[in-house]
């Protein structure tokens, strides 16, 4: 048993790309020596700015020896067959032994093929895993012999040891050695290494942390501490967290403070400006929450100074930043939110789908025809419609888009707008992930016109989303409308809204299943219900799947489930057989046995249940209705024979299973039920 | 706001000292192409040099219009027109960015106590045609050059790929002199960059986006795409008069759109017509001797 080490030494990899990048390679190389029988006892990788390393540990120094056996032709075969296959399997006649099947006997070789040295094996299939190396983008550069490898960034060394020894390959022109170089500007010269224990070793003595997980517990914990002894606390940024500890070796928390006069700024600009430009952290007042006016950045240097040039250079970025920020700040609330609807008549939306301004226009419309509908406000949803896009055109959200809705709230507070306005100016783009809806009625007409006009529209120029692109995010608007309605049970009629269409509804009906799926409601369930009710009303259609989910989970629905399955497949059999339909009514006076007859009539007064039950939206009592044909359904099936000779009385009865079909499906069509 | 440079490297001390770096690399010392353009990648040293086998290693100055950038000589770090310093190397030398970092070096920035990252940044000039991979290079935080690989030029595969990297020289040497307001900067030790350039930024901002005359631009740009075309078409050859007038072209595509005439949907159109040009030229210069081409890519 030995191990292997390989790492990738290359000039900087986008910090994006590398935990893919670790896994990739893991995968790579595990699935090629497994396919050359090579298992080991453990695998591990790293990844960072620059290099990619992989350890495996408890490799067998040798491929395991196989002995193949192959079966030839019967020992009666002609000459020319037998010295075929003899040929073919590499074998002389002495190497075979002669088997009987009980036919008479043949001829098997035993091929003996002895294990190769794993090095060997190692050296013919890792420049293949390197190659193969699925990169977001690749690129050429000059390479020795002019090898047209494609890879993230320029690779300029190779180590790879087995068990202590080089294991000699070339890739991208570079041949494999045990030499490694440490931080860019923190270590001099190359390192030598042999195994995974000295290699980390020595790299942390050349100021390289290895481990991703363990630079951003350096990070977070540095961070944590700088910040406490001032009285702050980090806020929290697990995307920044990945991204600055992908692009150190050796991660140094400092901290720098914001200049006094960009406090008035709103945090959130603050906070996007660091983020976005700057990579640095937000801190807060521990005790008020107040957001803070000293940052965290992540170096990655040591300096003789204890970093006091690299705080002083990062804090005069940031005020150049910041002061850019200020001035769009301050250049934007010169002009009313209002008054920069116009504007948007400049900004195209689609070119099929007219401006901004004229999605503005349908959406102020049809807001406040979704505000009567559910109640809110009307004309603060028609304000705060006419008001929602107004940012785009103001600096900040040039400057930042992801504050778009955010800076509109800002700017219509400052303009004096009705509070409920700038909230839902805000709130209009949500709820995005997790977030919950909000409770704010002309937040959500908005939203909802907002994500109708997003959807109805882009259906209608035939911008449907596919399998393998959303581009206009139309499955996220949809989204959006299903939590909406269903959070805060909106008695929406879809069909009632513009461009309305039954593709529309069989799209939201298919992303209501991905919603629903975490709360357990069954995607067959939903199929069921909508496949006969067509339902335009999200709220009925869901308390509909419930109310079934639940009856089925009893054991009444599961009876009544089975005897609906058979009395389907009967009638499905016969009407194939007999070329004919068994729709239709049940003759009462062809109806001969005691257990028809109260089935006919149990259905008859069920039917009319079910149906008042559903007319008034009673789910569970509809249910409950159906389930007392439970009985009757499993007592017709014990003791009435359904193929029987007399062609009147086996027709009525058909006719009858026909019904209870029909009965059923005025719940849901239980043919799509699973199970 | 105003702080005196405490530094005795100057603005032109700048140049010099990365000039004589890359020519002690040996990088010819070009000077600056005598049209218009957005980026130094525009000169032919760049854009058409970097296309076919043939080596190159140039260096030299480039004044960078952007008329969309003019702020009328307010904003502390905006200009309408400033310096890149660029240097093309093909093939990319495998030590370049050990060569870079010895330039940061040269010009007074000990990475010993900077903060120096190559962060990704992966350029692309639509108008250009061009792509390649690389990275921002941040000292403190700031962005002090850009630093790319290019893989196209003109949509035709580069072989041998080439190294470019740009400094801002305006921002660097702000750094370099420790100075907030770019206007003042320390041209040499008599003369304030605002001595030189604030006159010139108010007039080329006001030019830019109200003075401008939209017709002879759009007049100018049909012509000289006319021009372009015509000098590419059939057997002719004349690679380097035609990239002139894609240069043109370009520059007065980048005046229109500062005055705001041209609206969204008709940006990319123009954009695409640049490039267009563009192309043709890269491709005519490949028939050329100097651009002599023998394609290794499919």
């Amino acid at each position: 048993m030995a191990d292997l080490l390989v790492e990738l030494f290359s000039e900087e990899i986008p910090a994006r790309m590398q935990e893919q990048a670790a896994r990739d390679l893991e995968r790579l190389v595990v699935g090629a020596l497994s396919d050359r029988g090579l298992l080991f006892e453990g695998a591990t990788t790293f990844a960072g700015p620059r290099r990619l390393t992989l350890a495996l540990i408890g490799l067998p120094m040798r491929q395991p020896d196989v002995s193949e056996e192959k079966k030839g032709p019967r020992v009666t075969a002609s000459a020319k067959a037998i010295d075929g296959f003899l040929r073919s399997a590499g074998v002389s006649l002495a190497q075979c032994e002669k088997r009987d099947d009980g036919k008479g006997e043949f001829y098997v070789a035993i091929v003996e093929r002895k294990g190769r040295a794993t090095a060997d094996v190692l050296a013919e299939v890792l420049p293949d895993c390197f190659a193969k190396l699925p990169w977001p983008k690749s690129m050429r550069w000059p390479q020795a012999g002019n090898a047209p490898v494609r890879w993230v960034r320029p690779l300029h060394a190779i180590v790879c040891t087995f068990d202590g020894e080089v294991v000699p390959l070339t890739f991208a022109g570079i041949a494999s050695g045990k030499r490694t170089r440490g931080h860019r500007f923190l270590a001099k010269g190359e390192i030598e290494v042999r195994r995974f224990a000295d290699y980390v070793k020595k790299l942390r003595d050349a100021h390289v942390v290895l481990d991703g997980a363990e630079r951003k517990e350096i990070i977070l914990h540095d961070v944590k501490n700088k910040a406490f002894a001032l009285g702050l606390e980090l806020i929290e940024d697990q995307g920044l967290l990945e991204e600055v500890a992908g692009l150190a070796e050796w991660p140094v928390a400092l901290l720098g403070t914001i200049e006094p006069q960009f406090m008035d700024l709103p945090s959130e600009i603050l906070q996007t400006a660091m983020r976005r430009h700057q990579k640095y952290f937000s801190l807060r007042d521990t005790k008020t929450g107040k957001f803070a006016n000293r940052f965290a950045l992540v170096a990655n240097m040591v300096t003789a100074d204890g970093g006091a040039q690299i705080v002083s250079g990062n804090e005069r970025v940031l005020r150049a930043r910041l002061a850019d920020a200020k001035f769009f700040w301050d250049q934007d609330r010169k002009r009313s939110l209002a008054s920069r609807v116009d504007d948007l008549k400049n900004v195209v939306f689609h070119a099929k789908l007219g401006t901004q301004y004229e999605r503005v226009l349908r959406i102020e419309q049809l807001a406040g025809e979704i505000a009567e509908k559910i109640g809110a406000d009307v004309e603060r949803a028609r304000r705060a419609a006419r008001l929602c896009k107004a940012d785009l055109t103001t600096g900040i959200v040039g400057e930042f888009p992801e504050l778009q809705g955010v800076m509109g709230g800002y700017y219509a507070e400052h303009d004096g707008e009705d509070d409920d306005v700038a909230i839902a100016v805000v709130e209009h783009y949500g709820p995005l992930g997790r977030d919950l809806t909000s409770e704010n009625s002309v937040t959500n007409a908005v939203a909802l016109a907002d994500k109708w006009d997003l959807i109805s529209k882009f259906f209608k120029i035939g911008e449907k989303p596919t399998g393998s692109g959303d581009p206009f995010a139309i499955r996220r608007a949809a989204l959006g409308v299903i939590k909406i309605v269903l959070d805060r049970k909106y008695r929406l009629r879809l069909s009632q809204l513009p461009d309305y269409s039954d593709e529309i509804l069989s799209f939201l009906a298919d992303r209501l299943k991905v919603a629903l799926r975490e709360g357990g409601v069954r995607h067959d369930l939903i199929d069921a219900v909508f496949a006969l009710s067509h339902d335009d009303d999200l709220v009925r259609l869901v308390a509909r799947v419930e109310a079934l989910q639940a009856f089925l989970k009893s054991e009444d629905g599961a009876n009544l489930l089975a005897g609906y399955k058979r009395a389907a497949n009967i009638v499905r059999i016969e009407e194939k057989k007999d070329g004919r339909s068994y729709d239709g009514e049940p003759d009462p006076e062809l109806l001969s046995a005691a257990e028809e007859k109260a089935l006919f009539m149990d259905l008859a007064v069920g039917r009319g249940l079910i149906a008042a039950e559903l007319e008034r939206e009673r789910f569970a009592e509809a249910m409950r209705a159906m389930a007392r044909l439970r009985g009757p359904v499993d007592t017709f099936f014990d003791k009435v024979t359904v193929n029987i000779t007399d062609t009147a009385l086996r027709a009525n009865r058909l006719r009858l299973l026909s019904h209870l079909r029909q009965t059923l499906h005025t719940v849901a069509d239980f043919s799509k039920v699973e199970g | 706001m105003a702080r005196t440079a405490e530094k005795k490297s100057t603005f032109q001390d700048l140049i010099l000292t990365l000039q004589n770096f890359w020519a002690a690399k040996g990088c010819l010392i070009l000077q600056p192409y005598d049209d218009q353009m957005g980026a130094g990648t525009f000169h032919p040293a760049t854009t058409l040099r970097a296309l076919g086998p043939r080596p190159w290693r140039a260096a030299y100055v480039q004044p960078s219009r952007r008329p969309k950038d003019g702020r009328y000589g307010e904003n502390p770090n905006r200009l309408q027109h400033y310096y890149q310093f660029q240097v093309i190397m093909k093939p990319a030398p495998a030590d370049i960015q050990d060569l870079y970092l010895e330039s940061v070096r040269a010009i007074g920035l000990d990475p010993a106590l900077h903060d120096i990252r190559f962060v990704e940044d992966d350029w692309e000039s639509p108008t250009l045609g061009a792509w390649g991979l690389g990275w921002e290079v941040w000292c403190d935080g700031m962005e002090i050059s850009q630093f790319t690989y290019f893989q196209q030029v003109g949509g035709i595969d580069c072989d041998p790929v080439s190294a470019e990297i740009t400094y801002g020289l305006e921002r660097l040497a702000m750094y370099v002199q420790n100075v907030e307001f770019v206007y003042d900067l320390a041209f040499n030790e008599d003369f304030r960059y605002g001595e030189v350039f604030h006159q010139a930024e108010q007039e080329f901002s006001a030019y830019n986006f109200e003075m401008a005359d939209t017709e002879i631009l759009f007049q100018h740009f049909k012509d000289a795409e006319k021009q372009c075309r015509d000098l590419v078409s059939g057997n002719k050859k004349l690679a380097l008069p035609a990239y002139d007038q894609c240069i043109k072209a370009s520059h007065a595509f980048n005046l229109l759109d500062a005055r705001g005439v041209i609206s969204v949907t008709e940006r990319a159109a123009y954009i695409a017509r640049v490039r267009a040009l563009a192309k043709a030229c890269c491709e005519a210069w490949l028939a050329t001797p100097m651009g002599d081409y023998k394609p290794r890519y499919g």
